[in-house]
């Protein structure tokens, strides 16, 4: 195993903000953030509908607002083909609804409030994303 | 209120999946690449993370109510079941395909590339079978 681009401060910053973002809304609106849980529940559930979709809204205003205010356009590469985005996106999508979580939801608030069930779903996701990289690696 | 809140909650946690570059795949997959090279940054997006949110929940999960809400919505299920952890696999090797997870896909659709809406169409969908299944 070799350490590269490893980036603490910037990946501890940006961590402080979207903990901020967590305790923000749990104060003041009294929910718990899970991402997978309000883009899923905007699109099938009338209950929030205007806030879950206000929320996402946000997030997508985010790269365009961090560019407005450093200058710094933000670029990602997605090195895939069609066929894998599309296997990738169900995946991601069916499996966060049947743990009834991801990153966010289990990852930061389920861990967060000391929830056994989300600490075991971190774990899981974590150690077969790890398996899947390692895997891809070989074939 | 509750809506301004949740617009600014979705910009403040935008920026931070920016910021902490979890937005870029590369970096989602040099996080899960453990046995070779491996770039732990992402691991300190989490620390981050809960060094702010864990405190105040536990700070403020015995109050009377949130600020601009009648009552705190705090998940109740405590149930080790199957369906947890056989969403979590099939979650798993989705973000290890490609290194995408919900919040950086839906926030990447801030930049217009032609993959991020494939993938988040196809999440969609996910979310979609899986209300049918259950």
């Amino acid at each position: 195993m070799n350490i590269v681009n490893f980036t603490p401060v910037s990946a501890l910053s940006g961590g402080l903000l979207i903990g901020l973002s967590v305790a923000l809304f749990f104060i003041l609106n009294g929910r718990m953030i899970g991402i997978s849980g309000i883009a899923s529940n905007f699109l099938i559930s009338k209950n929030n509908r205007i806030e879950n979709f206000l929320f996402l809204v946000g997030l997508i205003l985010g790269p365009l607002i961090y560019s407005l205010i450093s200058g710094q356009e933000v670029n990602i590469s997605i090195s895939s083909s069609l066929i894998l985005l599309i296997i990738a996106g169900v995946l991601v999508g069916f499996g966060t609804r049947l743990s009834s979580g991801c990153t966010s939801g289990h990852g930061i608030s389920g861990i967060s409030r000391f929830s056994l069930r989300s600490i075991i779903a971190t774990i899981t996701f974590m150690l077969v994303g790890i398996l899947t990289v390692l895997i891809k690696g070989i074939l | 209120m509750n809506k301004i809140v949740s617009l600014v909650c979705g910009i403040i946690f935008g920026i931070g999946l920016v910021i902490s570059e979890m937005i870029n795949p590369e970096k989602v997959l040099g996080f899960l690449n453990v046995f070779r090279d491996w770039d732990p940054s992402l691991a300190f997006v989490m620390i981050g993370a809960l060094i702010v949110a864990t405190p105040i929940f536990h700070l403020f999960k015995n109050k009377n109510k949130p600020v601009f809400s009648s009552n705190f919505s705090i998940p109740t299920n405590k149930q080790l079941d199957k369906k947890l952890i056989i969403g979590s696999i099939f979650f798993g090797a989705g973000w290890g395909l490609i290194g995408l997870c919900p919040g950086p896909a839906i926030t990447s659709l801030a930049l217009l590339n032609t993959s991020s809406v494939v993938f988040v169409v196809s999440m969609f969908t996910g979310f979609y079978i899986a209300l049918k299944v259950n």
